[in-house]
């Protein structure tokens, strides 16, 4: 039985948790002798109050929501998945093959043709540690973080060695045909006569896919047969096995939606933003996944929400950079606050929320 | 909350205004962030120096991601800045789509010189000539005839340091070893002093006695096992002489902080549309001489390299470039 309704464990916890954070943060910004009213309001007045502000942060929150989901599908088997950036930048060689060798007719075909190819190397860059864990044992988190080393490692040699243009001093690839070009917020919004809308801004249709993205895990975990096997697995592995699932079936198929999911950030930043493959474009994203999918409480709605957080804080900490003396380090550190009080904290707020509640729940009685 | 939020928006939104209407300059470093002992820290002495000596303020941002590369750009130019600089070629890409949109802003960026737009300013640097410089003092230096050069990341523009060194070695003594090491090919390479200093031992032991870093912050590490194994070493861009005092020989300077220090004090007026070349003959690039190295250096040796750096200067001789066609006379990489 919950002890507490649902819409605190959904709301209230990850609000104190960021009112907490937020506060820290701004008696570090006092410590460093900047205001923090005033920074708070540039981070608002950067992203909400400018289109552009929005097409940034979206951008951002599209990365989230595919690592943050990636992340929430493993963790309902009870596997934590720590390496979204590894499969993150496989499936961005994934893209890069499609969209380079490919020849395209339109982008609505390109798009369909990058997110196959780029959930299928994730998934296969997942699927390998997925099958040490469920034949050999060898622990998800240990393969997970070192398969991102060698994902590294294989991105660095084909922008190296193989997809670099002659004489360039960039380890990139070449720039992807005009055709595979998704449309940004700026196209679409053109379209209705707004040409001055979200200028320039990376935020592009890939967003949409991440919100078709979100429901097609909740139908997944929610409503579908595997759903219910994997959260089944995830809950108890014994009784699961008891009541028929196949483990070995089910972590392998668990951790290749991840990372497909994982893989599938790449069209957002490799075909919609650089529009070429570039190193570092996963820009730790896979990392950020598991403070979303924490912070959302491993529902896609939750995740949705935690990512909108994330991308207002990234862009916010943009516009912290450009218009105040805070330094970069900062900035990250008042990102990791957050992550540090939603996710590995939480249970510092809802210890004592649950005591409150419970004795509502003694006084009613 | 929200009454509270538009007023303070509002005074930011003034407050932003008013230094519009003076045109700060901007400079926008690029990831290795402006503290890297080497480019971009060159970069922010040049600015530093220009808000010391005028007393004005200047708007810089260290980039954190890919992303905001474009966004800084627009977001300065927005804003009024003016002039607004790039530290590095990395911005190539995002500066020709950008600087069309604002013609009225002027651009200056570092080593690029391949745009040709009309208000961009591209400074690239001769880095083959000063190389050459520290090359001819490094065969001079050395007793085996043996020196090394240890590159950062292998692309085109840190090969053109290791041909005109190689150059400049070979002018001195036509039968002088000079062995070449990258120290990988990724931009990590540019911070991973502990593999300088492995490949630094390893060219010690096939008889290098004079080491070469051009490597951004991995050179640290060349220049410190250098003075460990008690060989000479040569630092780069800025001059790092002092950081062992007697045991290295001298610095190739690029004055990336001297381009920028140039734009900041031309500000609105800067000329844009063209190529600054900065070289031997303009200050752009040269050796270093001062109390740590005079000891290193002596008179016969110096007069060479001077007489070498005047005869660049004036056009009688030329460095090969390794750039203009990804060849090199005295050394195969």
């Amino acid at each position: 039985m919950d002890i507490m309704p649902k819409w605190v464990d959904i709301i209230v916890v990850p609000f104190i948790s960021v009112l907490i954070a937020a506060v820290l943060s701004a008696l570090l910004i006092i410590a460093i002798g900047e205001s923090p009213i005033a920074a708070l309001n540039l981070m608002i007045e950067g992203t909400l109050f400018r289109s552009a502000g929005w097409g940034y942060m979206l951008y951002y929150t599209t990365n989230f929501i595919f690592t943050g989901l990636a992340v929430s599908v493993a963790f309902h088997a009870a596997l934590f998945n720590i390496g979204g950036e590894g499969q993150a930048m496989i499936g961005g060689l994934g893209v890069a093959l499609v969209c380079l060798f490919i020849p395209w007719p339109h982008w609505t075909l390109a798009i369909i043709g990058a997110s196959i190819g780029a959930a299928v190397f994730g998934m296969v860059w997942a699927g390998l540690p997925a099958y040490l864990q469920a034949k050999r044992g060898s622990h998800i988190v240990i393969t997970t973080i070192m398969f991102n080393f060698i994902a590294a490692g294989v991105l660095n040699f084909f922008l190296v060695d193989v997809l670099k243009p002659k004489g360039s001093m960039d380890p990139a690839s070449a720039n992807f045909p005009t055709t595979t070009h998704l449309p940004t917020f700026q196209d679409m919004a053109s379209i209705f006569g707004f040409e001055k809308a979200f200028r320039s801004a990376p935020a592009n249709v890939s967003f949409f896919i991440a919100i078709l993205a979100c429901a097609a895990v909740w139908y997944l975990i929610w409503r579908s047969p595997l759903g219910y096997e994997i959260r089944a697995l995830g809950k108890s592995g014994p009784a699961a096995r008891y009541a028929g699932v196949r483990p070995v079936k089910i972590i392998m198929i668990a951790m290749m939606i991840s990372g497909a999911l994982c893989g599938m950030m790449a069209i957002n930043t490799t075909q919609g933003e650089s529009e070429r493959l570039i190193l570092n474009f996963t820009e730790g994203a896979g990392f950020i996944g598991i403070a979303v999918a924490l912070m959302g409480r491993s529902h896609p709605f939750g995740v949705l929400l935690a990512a909108l957080l994330f991308g207002f804080l990234y862009q916010g900490g943009a516009e912290l950079a450009l218009w105040t003396k805070i330094p970069r380090e900062l900035i990250v550190v008042i990102q990791a606050l957050v992550i540090l009080f939603t996710g590995a904290l939480s249970l510092m707020v809802r210890a004592p929320l649950e005591r409150f509640f419970m004795s509502l729940q003694k006084a009613k009685a | 909350m929200n009454i509270f939020t538009k007023t303070l928006s509002t005074l930011v939104g003034l407050t932003m205004a008013a230094s519009a209407a003076l045109a700060e300059p901007a400079i926008i470093y690029d990831l290795g962030g402006k503290f890297d002992k080497s480019f971009n820290e060159s970069a922010h002495t040049g600015a530093k120096r220009w808000a010391d000596e005028t007393g004005g303020s200047f708007k810089e941002i260290e980039l954190q991601n890919e992303a905001q590369r474009e966004q800084a750009l627009r977001r300065f130019a927005e804003a009024g800045a003016n002039p607004i600089v790039m530290a590095g070629f990395g911005f190539a890409d995002s500066l020709g789509k950008v600087a069309p949109d604002y013609p009225d802003t002027k651009f200056a960026v570092i080593d690029v010189f391949w745009l040709g737009i009309p208000n961009v300013r591209e400074i690239a640097f001769n880095e083959h000539e000063g190389s050459y410089l520290v090359g001819m003092m490094a065969a001079k230096a050395s007793k085996s005839g043996t020196v090394g050069f240890v590159g950062g990341m292998d692309i085109p523009l840190i090969r053109r340091f290791g041909c005109g060194y190689a150059q400049g070695v070979k002018a001195v003594n036509p039968n002088a070893t000079v062995i070449a090491n990258m120290t990988g090919t990724t931009p990590a390479a540019w911070n991973d002093p502990v593999k300088g200093s492995e490949l630094t031992k390893a060219q010690i032991s096939q008889g290098a006695d004079v080491v070469y870093a051009a490597a951004g912050g991995t050179g640290v590490g060349v220049l410190q096992t250098a003075a460990d194994e008690g060989i000479l070493s040569i630092g780069v861009d800025a001059n790092q002489n002092y950081l062992h005092p007697g045991k290295v020989l001298t610095s190739m300077l690029k004055r990336v902080d001297n381009a920028v220090y140039e734009a900041f004090l031309a500000g609105e007026n800067l000329e844009t549309g063209l190529v600054v070349q900065m070289g031997i003959s303009n200050g752009g690039v040269g050796y270093a001489l001062d109390e740590h190295n005079a000891s290193l250096v002596s008179d016969e040796m110096k007069s060479a390299v001077d007489a070498a750096a005047a005869s660049i200067a004036s056009g009688s001789m030329s460095v090969h470039n390794y750039t203009d066609d990804e060849t090199c006379p005295a050394i195969t990489f």
